[in-house]
């Protein structure tokens, strides 16, 4: 597999030769998978925001390199723009950033800076619109008359709309009830799926992550903590615990019985394959049992 | 970056000119200003300037402040001095081509310059040195009076509050639209100028929604704390005018008298 | 303390935020008991936070009446008793601070109600204290985590002494530490200081820390019981669009599979002990 995100070496420091510079990332290197869904956790402030705003070129790094598609995104500072539109990102809160008369104009703000022709535009906001589950009829409304979740949905669909090869989201199902963060979520999974476009989901809800993601990053303090796969990711939950984030309550629930003494895998992430676990030890002790 | 900005400048320290009164050093700055007026001579601006620098030793801001805050006003001094220096008539010194220079036209550029610093560097100094709601706080209690007047002076000073509160929350949120719609493609800072300011409502409208939203939010919360405007308040700090407060006062008072009175002595010269 | 004692009390409530709009609150009859911590469940749009708002003359009936121990919330003369008695946390913790100072903004309350200055900075250290963020008491609020703004936040309503705190979503914005943080602090208000709290939250771990649940759905109350009652039929919860808490869901999927697990089992302690005592007992036999 090829990387469509290169990371080599990237540091950024804040206020550079102020009194009060800190270092907000700390020599990173990793690379991002075309097609993976790449989760990024970290507690806050630990840069995890910092970061992502170096994929799409909002941040320039203060020594290191990005390379998107093999290209160094700063060679030429003149044509940081394109890259705006390879690497979507979606922040905390996007609704807060709606501002058009109809939805529909908003989700066309991408796509028209990008100069497509008006007929690609129309059929890029259908397709988002449904990506993003907005019904046809939501799409004459103001954005201002739409609810939370139908806001938060239409304010992805203005990146989807620009159909980037990596799609960056920070956070999108905070603040949301049960119902909202489980549509949303499904529907970037079935995007991902689909499109095959490489998602990038930040998260402080490692049920979420634990759910969707095929590799996690864990940042830790500016640095580059762990990177791997979720089953391994969640097998180190005392260190997760250690760096101040919450691991899923099953995980929990595994951790104790370990403490109490039992033998158990300790990559236990997912509530269905908790079962399988336990359905497992059950059987072999009843079969010892039988033996 | 526009985070780098810095509203209401203030450095906490523990000096004599930190702890004064507020209201004291509000009012002593006033009367700063205006004796800078009055003693507009060469004498009155030496001993102004003087005063000052002893001031800022005292308070323990260095020096170089009063040169950050003079940036933003370096083209109006520029301006207004090269007007004086060319355009006021009298014995000329200096003459070239169309342009005069005369003794009349350096002596303006050189009070007026002194007088703009002095100036400056004075109400600065009341800025780096008190926190600017004690500030308000201060200006609330010395225009009580004119409450009586109807003017809403507790209204004004509660507005004060809450925008010095609120300012840093609203760059932090431009920031983050601007990021937000740099992202999706927006060109905010190249172009021409019609094209920028057009380029900025993307920026402006989601500002002010969420600006409205917040207000509305606060205004909820506010009331969900009793307030219901100045009528039987109470202040958690409570300002006290001590012995020190009284003497710098006098200090002061007896200094802007001299300086007041300088215009004679220069006479004299 | 007097458990049996109401400190709020609905009944028949309905309400409309439009005249011809949709009913936000359709027949509303509901009780919280003095010193008790209730959670009010429900997905977006059921009318929780309309209920909230009622419970503060924030918002008034159109029709039935609240009552905050003896006071009707339609009796203007007593708004700033009521308010006093009942304070409100909301949501964004940046949009409820008033000063640029933590203690100033603590003591925002007791001005407004006039409280004399020797008094006030007592009853302001206290609250800071409570609330956990005294250390923090010079700071600008825009310098403090969101956890510790709501803190603050927290500390500016107990400031007032009230009987009872709602948590209008306070938690909704917060990472998961500083949720758990500002869960703690008011977990303690309510088991040391007796405060009575309404909760009202989408985070069912937090739910499950109640006295008592309370879910609502279309402008009326659907369930209500012990977090234990409440919970035991995951189908119905997850009917009401709410989410079964992880540890729940485990035993569902082990009792299907034939596994005798407790139908009342819903926190993590719980379920690592049944597990437990499952794993283990079929060692030993």
């Amino acid at each position: 597999m090829s990387s469509v995100i290169k990371v080599e070496h990237l540091s950024y420091v804040y206020g550079e030769g102020m009194p009060d510079a800190t270092r907000a990332l700390d020599d990173i290197s990793f690379e991002i998978e075309r097609g993976e869904f790449l989760g990024v956790i970290g507690p806050t402030g630990c840069g995890k925001s910092t970061l992502i705003t170096h994929f799409n070129g909002l941040n320039r790094p203060t020594s290191g390199r990005l390379l998107i598609d093999g290209e160094d995104i700063w060679a030429d500072p003149k044509q940081i723009r394109q890259y705006r539109f390879k690497v979507g990102l979606v922040f905390q809160y996007p609704e807060y950033q709606l501002f058009e008369e109809t939805v529909r104009k908003d989700i066309a703000f991408g796509p028209r800076n990008m100069g497509l022709p008006e007929e690609e535009i129309a059929l890029r906001i259908q397709k988002a619109a449904r990506f993003c589950g907005l019904d046809e009829s939501l799409l004459d409304r103001s954005p201002f008359e739409l609810s939370g979740g139908q806001k938060r949905r239409a304010a992805i669909a203005g990146v989807i709309a620009m159909q980037p090869e990596v799609l960056v989201l920070d956070e999108p199902a905070a603040g949301l009830d049960p119902e909202g963060r489980e549509m949303i979520l499904s529907q970037i999974k079935k995007y991902h799926k689909e499109t095959g476009t490489t998602v990038v989901l930040v998260s402080h809800s490692m049920e979420d992550i634990a759910k969707y993601a095929d590799r996690v990053l864990v940042l830790q303090a500016g640095k580059l903590a762990m990177l791997d796969t979720t089953a391994n990711i969640f097998a180190r939950a005392q260190e997760l615990v250690g760096y101040g984030l919450s691991v899923p309550q099953v995980t929990k629930i595994f951790l104790r019985l370990r403490e109490m003494g039992l033998d158990l895998p300790v990559d236990v992430y997912t509530v269905k394959y908790a079962r399988d676990v336990i359905l497992g030890a059950l059987a072999k002790r009843g079969g010892g049992q039988d033996a | 970056m526009l985070k780098d900005i810095t509203i209401g400048q203030h450095f906490p320290g523990d000096s004599v000119i930190h702890k004064m009164d507020p209201r004291a050093k509000l009012l002593l700055t006033v009367a700063y200003i205006v004796v800078l007026f009055i003693g507009s001579n060469p004498v009155g601006l030496a001993l102004s300037a003087l005063f000052l620098v002893v001031a800022y030793r005292v308070s323990g801001i260095p020096l170089r402040m009063v040169g950050k805050s003079l940036r933003p006003i370096l083209p109006i001094i520029l301006f207004t001095s090269i007007l004086n220096l060319f355009f006021v008539g009298g014995d000329p010194v200096f003459h070239w081509w169309v342009f005069t220079i005369t003794r009349q036209g350096i002596y303006n550029v050189m009070v007026l310059t002194v007088r703009i610093v002095c100036l400056i560097a004075g109400t600065s100094l009341l800025t780096y040195t008190t926190s600017p709601i004690v500030l308000t706080d201060a200006m609330e209690r010395l225009m009580k009076p004119l409450a009586k007047l109807h003017l809403p002076v507790h209204e004004l000073a509660m507005m004060m509050t809450i925008a010095l509160r609120f300012i840093p929350l609203l760059i932090e949120e431009t920031d983050k639209i601007m990021s937000a719609q740099k992202a999706r493609g927006a060109e905010l800072d190249t172009g021409k100028l019609a094209d920028r300011i057009r380029a900025l409502i993307p920026v402006l409208i989601p500002l002010f929604v969420s600006a409205f939203r917040r207000a509305d939010e606060l205004a909820m919360a506010m009331e969900c704390r009793c307030y219901h405007g100045g009528e039987g308040r109470t202040r958690l700090h409570q300002l006290h005018l001590g012995g020190t407060d009284y003497l710098l006062v006098l200090v002061c008072a007896a200094l802007f008298a001299v300086i007041g009175c300088s215009g004679i002595l220069w006479g004299m010269l | 303390m007097k458990m049996d004692e109401k400190m709020i009390r609905a009944e028949g409530l309905e309400f409309r935020y439009a005249e011809e709009g949709r009913k936000a609150l359709d027949g509303v009859s509901m009780q919280v008991k003095r010193g008790e911590f209730v959670a009010v469940l429900g997905a977006n749009g059921c009318g929780k936070s309309t209920l909230a708002k009622h419970f503060n003359a924030i918002l008034l009936p159109e029709k039935g009446d609240v009552f905050v121990e003896e006071f009707n919330t339609k009796e203007e003369e007593h708004l700033y008793d009521i308010r006093q008695r009942v304070g409100m946390v909301f949501q964004n913790p940046d949009n409820q601070i008033v000063a640029t100072m933590v203690e100033e903004d603590v003591a925002f309350a007791l001005e407004n109600l006039g409280v004399p200055p020797e008094e006030m900075r007592a009853r302001v250290d206290e609250a800071m204290q409570m609330a956990g963020i005294y250390k923090h008491r010079n700071k600008a609020p825009h310098k403090l985590s969101g956890g510790q703004k709501q803190r603050v936040a927290i500390a500016g309503v107990i400031a007032m002494r009230p009987d009872c705190l709602i948590m209008d979503e306070s938690t909704a914005m917060l990472d998961p530490i500083g949720r758990e943080k500002v869960m703690r602090t008011v977990k303690r208000l309510n088991t040391e200081f007796g405060i009575t709290v309404v909760m009202i939250t989408h985070y069912m771990e937090e739910a499950v820390q109640a006295d008592r649940v309370v879910v609502m759905q279309n402008g009326v109350v659907e369930l209500e019981g012990t977090p234990k009652e409440v919970f035991r039929d995951s189908g119905r919860i997850r009917s009401l669009r709410l989410d079964v808490p992880q540890a729940k869901e485990l035993c569902d999927l082990l009792r299907e599979a034939g596994v005798p697990m407790d139908e009342e089992i819903i926190s993590e302690e719980e379920c690592a002990e049944a597990l437990a005592k499952l794993l283990c007992g079929a060692k030993r036999n």
